[in-house]
């Protein structure tokens, strides 16, 4: 209950005293809708007061931080709170996170809508949470300044507590509350002096690493409440089936089994627990529709592409420059033809949700980077508000770009048919077979040299289904128009950072009906192979080193040669290599950083051998710098599994793989020893989840070039195309 | 109704004989530290100890644990002091942390047996267990800490 409260209404923040003495904060940020305004789509602006991140001070001088992002790994329920102790003059030990629910008071002000994603945390959050934390410090100062009759200016906030010198006063943050309550936020605040940061820039141990050692944090897949069941879903064998007949008379003898509900995509088996779930569905007999997919296969997929890449639907991505009249230059042309394939996520947790939908309302827990969405299909589904829609994030075993939410829904309506609480799991092959995808790409590159070997055209042409066309409507409420580019598709290729003189960059849109998504990385998780190897084919072809071909056409691109020059100097790249080593190295900016890194690989009987990664990365201002390492160190992992085991196939409609036997993980043994360097810099910050993962793939099949003389064009690595020597 | 032990205490569960350990820790005792990630032993997020030895419990029958003493990560140490825990911390191995326990459960019987385990001992010891997220080298920095601090 709200008993004083100072609200000025011009301002982003608004203090209330809340029942037990203790001063919450709300923060109003900024909002607008970057997915849509990319698409000419103007977002409906939110006049009224909506705080969206919280800030709450106990009488005991506890500071808790209320995180409306969700937690997946990479550390956002620290780094947040570090931005706001710092600003805020509290102890690291007084500081505390809250997992936030779902709200238009958590959007994320990047992105428009409640989302974990394009590793935006701290960029989004940064200013606004030190703005607030700043103001609430101020209010702080000011009620001191008032209580004692003496000038803000002089006094200081320190650790939780107003100081002011002159007489020696002292008085906790925690006594202030009620004063500070009544002061009306400032609008600009001073913020501190970057040289006085305290946490800002410094390796703080992770808030949440104790409840991940014990077993004590909560997963989706955790939730437990009195009276729920559990459901397994049959799902249809091809891509976009739905259910024709169901006998499920066996399932209905399972012990444990409560009911059996036809969800059109699947069949539920609902029971007391996982196990007569799981024993239920082995007892179904169902018969698919196949559906429109019946006949999909990868090979028709690649066949169709190869077809489109040479028809007349291109939309332009970029264009500089004269492509004919660079060709008329060249004495050297190179042409080549890249493939990347689709790819799973594979969490580590598998999918999951549970929802409790009862005549008053619904609550979710789940483990979800899309808040708002859920709510919003959820209460779509169900016909009922939003608003009566509770959603719980919990933490997430991996997102990755997967845990946008849709198989919340699945459970809601099965909560609702059996009117209890509901657990839906997916088992690994559902998981494997029901993902949305990273976009299987294919690209035509061209590319020419002039005499002196310097590059006087760049064509590239990529098809690849559009993830906004597949997700924009469930998740960001929108549908881009056909004849606009999805530039998740091209990223990477029409930022390319080089001096081509003349350069092209277009899409023809696939329609492959597989669904796809933002998987780690997003566009760049291909375009970084196929651009970066293909310069590496022009740097041979002009007889260059790669690193000094790269350099020569980053003009004033400091920040791209940066990470370049100290990848190359920490991985010794201008000294010979160890014997049977070979080095490959590769650049690429995503989301906002910059990252370089070379590989060492050696290559024995087709066997390629990843040894040491040394990355160097350029993110701007860092908050926790052993964050970027760690989101580095996984970065490269996530990649390097997918540059040489990743690769989701079709045939007659149905996915291929299952499970971790035919869907390949990296493993401690094949791990190579990573070193991560962190340029220092005070530029605005990049993200660290993603930036990682793009450039391992070219690193490592730029090394095989040098190992072996055989060019990698098509992802995963395969041994059979390194036996013989080119 | 079936007698288990799961670190050191007693349960009673009506779940078949043939139910896969993993469930029954899960759905009967409650005790969700023991995680599902595959179902047929090949990431190892779902280990525990029984009687002593690393076990998928996503493949180990009910009755085969009957009467022998379960431990999960629960049991590992009742206030986050085992030696790998205080390790897993001072090296912030975790990131998304659902692989974590299984993690855990097979260092733990990795340091039982090996005081000093090399690289390769690890190696042997922990590639059963996948992590996505990739703390593949922290694991592997923290094992050697936690064995550096003689299982303190």
């Amino acid at each position: 209950m709200a008993e004083t409260s100072g609200i000025d209404r011009r301002s982003f923040l608004k203090a209330t005293l809340i029942s037990g003495g203790a001063l919450l904060v709300g923060l109003n940020l900024p909002n607008a809708s970057r997915a849509a305004e990319r698409f000419g789509i103007t977002p409906v602006a939110d006049a009224a007061f909506q705080p969206n991140a919280f800030i709450r001070i106990a009488p005991d001088g506890l500071v808790t931080v209320t995180v409306g992002q969700a937690e997946m790994g990479q550390g956002v329920l620290t780094s947040l709170p570090m931005i706001v102790a710092d600003e805020l003059e509290v102890d690291w030990a007084n500081v505390a996170f809250e997992q936030g629910p779902a709200g238009k008071a958590f959007v994320n002000p990047m992105l428009g809508s409640q989302i974990t994603g394009g590793s935006s945390s701290v960029k989004a959050f940064f200013g606004p949470l030190r703005k607030s934390a700043a103001s609430v410090r101020e209010m702080l100062v000011t009620a001191a300044a008032q209580k004692w009759g003496v000038a803000p200016e002089s006094c200081k906030a320190m650790n939780g507590t107003v100081v002011h010198s002159a007489s020696g006063r002292t008085a906790k943050y925690g006594d202030l509350l009620a004063a500070a309550a009544l002061i009306s936020p400032p609008v600009e605040p001073k913020l501190k002096d970057p040289k006085d940061f305290r946490y800002i820039g410094r390796s703080m141990k992770r808030l949440d690493t104790p409840s991940k050692v014990n077993g004590s944090g909560v997963f989706g897949i955790d939730v437990r409440l009195p009276g729920m069941l559990t459901a397994v879903i049959a799902r249809s064998p091809v891509v976009g089936g739905t259910v024709n007949t169901v006998d499920d008379s066996g399932a209905r003898a399972i012990r444990g089994v409560r009911s059996v509900e036809n969800l059109g995509h699947g069949v539920a088996v609902v029971a007391d627990n996982y196990w007569a779930a799981h024993k239920g569905l082995n007892a179904l007999k169902i018969t698919w529709n196949k559906g429109k997919m019946a006949s999909a296969s990868s090979e028709a997929i690649y066949r169709a592409f190869a077809a489109a890449a040479d028809g007349p639907n291109a939309i332009e991505a970029k264009k500089t420059g004269d492509i004919a009249l660079g060709r008329s230059k060249a004495v050297k042309t190179i042409d080549a033809v890249y493939w990347t394939p689709f790819l799973a996520h594979a969490t580590m947790e598998p999918m999951n949700a549970t929802v409790d939908v009862r005549a008053d309302g619904c609550d979710v827990w789940a483990g979800i980077q899309a808040q708002l969405s859920v709510q919003a299909n959820v209460a779509k589904a169900l016909k009922i508000a939003p608003e009566k829609i509770n959603v719980h994030t919990t933490l997430l075993g991996g997102g990755f770009g997967r845990r946008l939410g849709e198989y919340v829904i699945d459970a809601a309506i099965l909560s609702k048919a059996v009117g209890k609480p509901v657990k839906v799991i997916w088992t690994r092959e559902d998981d494997m077979q029901n993902d949305f995808y990273r976009p299987a790409t294919y690209n035509k590159m061209s590319a020419g040299l002039d005499v002196a070997g310097k590059p006087v055209f760049w064509q590239h042409r990529l098809v690849n289904d559009s993830i906004m066309a597949s997700l924009g409507p469930s998740i960001f409420g929108f549908s881009p128009p056909p004849d606009k580019l999805d530039d998740s598709a091209t990223e990477g290729a029409h930022t390319l950072p080089y001096d081509m003189q003349n350069l092209l960059v277009d899409w023809v849109k696939g329609e492959t009906g597989v669904p796809v998504g933002f998987w780690r990385s997003v566009g760049s998780s291909h375009t970084a192979f196929s651009t970066e190897c293909f310069l590496d084919e022009l740097a041979h072809a002009a007889g260059k080193d790669p690193l000094d071909f790269r350099l020569s056409l980053l003009g004033k691109d400091e920040r791209h040669a940066g990470a370049l020059r100290l990848a190359a100097e920490k991985a010794g790249w201008r000294t010979p290599a160890p014997k049977g080593i070979f080095r490959g190295i590769a650049v690429h900016e995503s989301f906002g950083s910059y990252v370089a890194q070379v590989a060492e690989v050696s290559v024995t009987s087709g066997a390629v051998r990843v040894h040491r990664v040394v990355c160097a990365v350029d993110c701007g201002q860092v908050v926790n710098p052993d964050t970027v390492a760690a989101q580095m160190e996984g970065g490269i992992i996530y990649g390097l599994t997918a540059a040489l085991y990743g690769e989701i196939t079709l045939k007659d409609g149905s996915i291929d793989q299952h499970n971790f036997y035919d869907y390949k993980m990296l493993r401690m043994n094949e791990t190579p020893k990573i070193e991560v360097y962190i340029l220092p810099s005070t530029e605005k910050h990049g993200g660290v989840g993603e930036p990682g993962t793009p450039p391992i793939a070219p690193a490592v099949a730029n090394a095989i070039f040098a190992a072996t003389g055989k060019r990698i064009r098509s992802l995963p690595i395969r041994p059979s195309d390194l036996k013989e020597k080119a | 109704m079936t007698k288990i032990s799961i670190n050191k205490k007693e349960y009673e569960t009506d779940a078949d004989p043939d139910t896969p350990l993993l469930w029954v820790i899960r759905d009967d005792t409650g005790l969700t530290g023991t995680k599902f990630g595959c179902g047929v032993a090949q990431c190892g997020a779902c280990t525990i100890h029984l009687n002593g030895a690393a076990r998928r419990s996503c493949v180990t029958p009910l009755k085969s644990a009957v009467g022998k003493e379960i431990t999960t990560i629960e049991g590992l140490s009742p206030d986050i002091t085992h030696p790998l825990q205080k390790a897993w911390i001072a090296e912030d191995v975790p990131q998304c942390g659902y692989c974590q326990s299984g993690q855990l459960m097979s260092a733990a019987i990795l340091l039982t047996e090996n005081k000093n385990p090399t690289d390769n001992d690890i190696d042997l010891a922990m590639s059963g267990i996948i992590c996505r997220c990739g703390t593949y080298n922290r694991i592997r920095s923290a094992i050697k800490l936690a064995a550096k601090n003689g299982g303190k």
